[in-house]
């Protein structure tokens, strides 16, 4: 029974996924241009973006941060109520991408746990949309236990 | 559109012990003054008939480390009614990088010579507002000078990913 | 605990929330009227994530009711110290961080880079590479003008042209890709000219956007331009009196939208423009709605030039021949000794340019693009720095903006045209 109620829910939660409107920079502008018209973002249920973290569900990271936007990054993640995922979306968000310096952190994953990397500079919507399609996959195989509150219904998380 | 030369000559005869050199490269005049007459001079090309420099154009900070004079600042002025364009420059010291604010000539001098300070940390006399700007505002430290590190992390291959790995700081959930 | 910012040594740890506000408080006594600190008009954070902001733009403002007495920007969010980046690297490998800096005019930094670097080494670039550039970059600015017009309406309120110019855009960005391989971080332009000649099948791309845009253009206006929601959000908002315009250092148009006749295309031309015939829209009140008008006949007039570059498209070579900058072809390598170590010497250490310091400056699609490059003589630039517009023009927001209400702030932010990888570098 408990299997055709996770299915229903990751069912319910894969297919109306809102995104926090949260891009930073270059990657910003490919992922408006997924929302767009040519690459639709709406027939996954994402054409609404909130501008709010607590309404939302997915945290696309689209850009390069730096050192001075990381805490409100990482206050912007806290915000957002569980179940919630994040998207790396670029270079400069999964690993420092071509900026290795004082400024940038190398990869978002070090302030926030990421569920999936989308790699390119920018990368294009096609891209985007696979890696997104790739974390509806990963939401499918989760369980209703794993976003719990109830601590003795996790099951331990294997180190990542 | 009077020729940048004759802009040039006309500073020198004016202040002659101030200006430093003048100096052409690629079609480009450069006059080199002094720090303390710097304010006097930018006002010069901003009031006199004919010159009215009224646009700054850019205000750009270098650092020679190590020859000294190490920091020179340079501003690029523009005139709109009779469109030429002329660079000055002062070189600063290490031990004293202190020059006066253009902000009561060009109000438009303001970011770029809080710039200046974040990243060199050159200060202006009299800049209404000396805070830095791009980075946090408790960093310590001017990035841009040469004797700041890049910041670089290694690389992660497979032979040092391990060793990266534990370097780099992860979150608990 | 003050913190003078001339000691920011001693700022250490900073434990508690409270202290952090504190400080940060204090930082804004001088800056913000003395009515903040007895609670008569509220200090309200604008934040770095806002979706009206265009980036990561950072807005203190204070309100008396829905007024604006006071607007502080703050930025540094996005600083990716490009600058001090760029030095480590050889000319032609920084020429790749370029892009990312105004990244919606992906082309124009690219060009201004070379053509500091072209402006040092004395390199000439052949015509056709210098018309091709010339095309190319007005179809960037045709992009960068759609997404702020795209965003500009969104924020002020009418959403589906958000849709509509970004179906727009996706030509633009077929025909980038086709040249480069890629459709926003091009790297087509090289010190000497192009990186290789236009694809087949260019010619046709083009003119098929060209034909078909103007009637889009002609949509877009009659949806805004004599629409009363749209003139009353705004006519007369956001106005920037001539004195004030030139003092502050705007260019581009917020400069233009207040009738000063200053577009770098026609008074320092460079790269060819000279030969071609073009009109500079002005306004005359320097209002919202004089900006809009400025940057939709823009648009018209980058088509007129990309039309008159296509048709005059000479033939020849597309990069310089001087092998000290420009790699020699594959083909040349099978035959001449010197061309294999030209190849080698410019794949192994780069090449060197004379010592000096150049500034050009361009007309990007949000004003004066410069570059001001400082070259010691070897195969690193020693100091690039970028004279970028959205920067400039975004210290006037504090007193453009003083006197308006916050729903006005949207729309002026948007017309001043900001781009916050500009901004911060």
């Amino acid at each position: 029974m408990t299997t055709t109620l996770d299915a229903a829910a990751n069912w319910g939660r894969t297919r109306a996924m809102w995104p926090v409107l949260f891009g930073l920079a270059c990657c910003a502008i490919e992922m408006m241009s997924t929302q767009a018209s040519h690459y639709d973002m709406s027939r996954f249920g994402m054409e609404l973006m909130r501008a709010s973290p607590r309404q939302s569900d997915l945290m696309i990271v689209a850009g390069r941060v730096s050192r001075k936007m990381a805490p409100v990054v990482r206050r912007l993640y806290d915000q957002m109520p569980a179940p919630k995922w994040v998207i790396a979306m670029g270079d400069c968000a999964s690993c420092g991408g071509v900026f290795n310096n004082y400024a940038i952190l190398q990869g978002v994953d070090e302030i926030v746990p990421v569920d999936i990397y989308v790699a390119g500079c920018p990368p294009r919507p096609e891209q985007l949309m696979h890696g997104i399609l790739m974390l509806h996959e990963k939401v499918q195989q989760e369980t209703l236990t794993d976003w719990s509150t109830w601590p003795f219904l996790r099951k331990p998380e294997a180190a990542e | 559109m009077a020729d940048p030369q004759a802009v040039a000559s006309t500073i020198k005869e004016k202040f002659p012990e101030a200006v430093v050199e003048i100096v052409e490269f690629r079609g480009e005049v450069t006059v080199v003054v002094t720090p303390e007459s710097l304010l006097d001079v930018a006002r010069f090309c901003y009031e006199t008939e004919g010159l009215e420099f009224n646009h700054m154009a850019d205000l750009a900070a270098v650092d020679y480390w190590p020859e000294e004079p190490r920091f020179a600042v340079n501003y690029v002025l523009r005139s709109m009614t009779h469109r030429h364009l002329i660079r000055l420059k002062v070189y600063l010291p290490d031990a004293k990088p202190v020059v006066d604010s253009v902000t009561g000539i060009w109000a438009g001098a303001n970011w770029p010579e809080r710039e200046a300070w974040d990243m060199f940390g050159i200060k202006f006399e009299g800049h209404p507002n000396p805070r830095r700007i791009l980075m946090p505002f408790d960093w310590t430290g001017h990035p841009q000078r040469k004797d700041y590190p890049q910041g670089y992390e290694e690389v992660q291959f497979s032979f040092n990913y391990d060793r990266v790995q534990a370097k780099k700081p992860h979150p608990e959930e | 605990m003050t913190l003078s910012p001339y000691q920011l040594t001693h700022a250490t740890e900073i434990e508690t929330d409270n202290e952090t506000v504190e400080i940060a408080l204090e930082q804004l006594r001088g800056l913000v009227s003395n009515d903040a600190f007895t609670g008569d008009t509220m200090l309200l954070n604008m934040g770095p994530q806002h979706p009206s902001t265009h980036g990561v733009l950072r807005l203190m403002l204070e309100l008396d009711g829905e007024e604006i007495v006071h607007c502080l920007p703050d930025i540094g969010f996005l600083h990716t110290g490009i600058e001090k980046n760029m030095e480590a690297k050889t000319y032609e490998k920084a020429l790749v961080m370029t892009d990312r800096l105004d990244y919606l005019n992906n082309l124009g930094n690219n060009l201004t880079y070379c053509m500091a670097i072209e402006k040092i080494a004395e390199l000439d670039v052949p015509l056709r590479a210098q018309y091709v550039r010339v095309m190319l970059t007005e179809l960037q600015r045709i992009s960068s003008h759609l997404i702020w017009l795209g965003t500009h309406v969104l924020d002020l309120g009418a959403t589906s042209l958000f849709l509509y110019t970004f179906r727009e855009r996706e030509h633009i960005l077929d025909i980038f890709e086709a040249c480069s391989g890629q459709r926003m971080m091009t790297n087509y332009f090289r010190p000497g000219g192009l990186w290789r000649d236009l694809p087949e099948g260019f010619e046709k791309m083009v003119r098929d956007f060209l034909a078909y845009m103007p009637g889009k253009i002609d949509d877009y206006e009659r949806i805004l331009t004599k629409n009363p929601i749209f003139i009353e959000r705004t006519k007369n908002i956001g106005l920037i009196p001539v004195e004030k315009a030139i003092n502050w250092n705007l260019t581009g148009p917020a400069l233009r939208g207040s009738g000063v006749n200053f577009d770098i295309r026609k008074a320092y031309p460079y790269s060819g423009y000279d030969h071609f015939e073009f009109d500079i829209p002005l306004g005359s009140n320097g209002d919202v709605y004089d900006r809009y008008l400025i940057r939709m006949e823009e648009m018209r007039q980058s088509l007129r030039i990309a039309k008159q570059a296509l048709d005059n498209l000479p033939d020849g070579p597309f990069r310089s021949d001087n092998r000290k900058y420009v790699p020699p072809p594959r083909s040349e390598l099978g035959t001449s000794m010197e061309a294999v170590i030209h190849h080698f010497k410019l794949w192994t250490e780069g090449f060197k340019l004379p010592k000096g310091e150049v500034y050009v400056a361009t007309e990007s699609p949000k004003g004066e693009l410069g570059v001001y490059l400082v070259s010691d003589g070897g195969t690193n630039p020693w100091r690039v720095h970028f004279r970028t517009p959205s920067f400039v023009n975004l210290q006037s927001l504090g007193w453009v903006s003083e006197g308006y209400m916050v729903s006005d702030l949207v729309g002026i932010i948007g017309s001043i045209d900001i781009v916050l990888g500009d901004c911060d570098r």
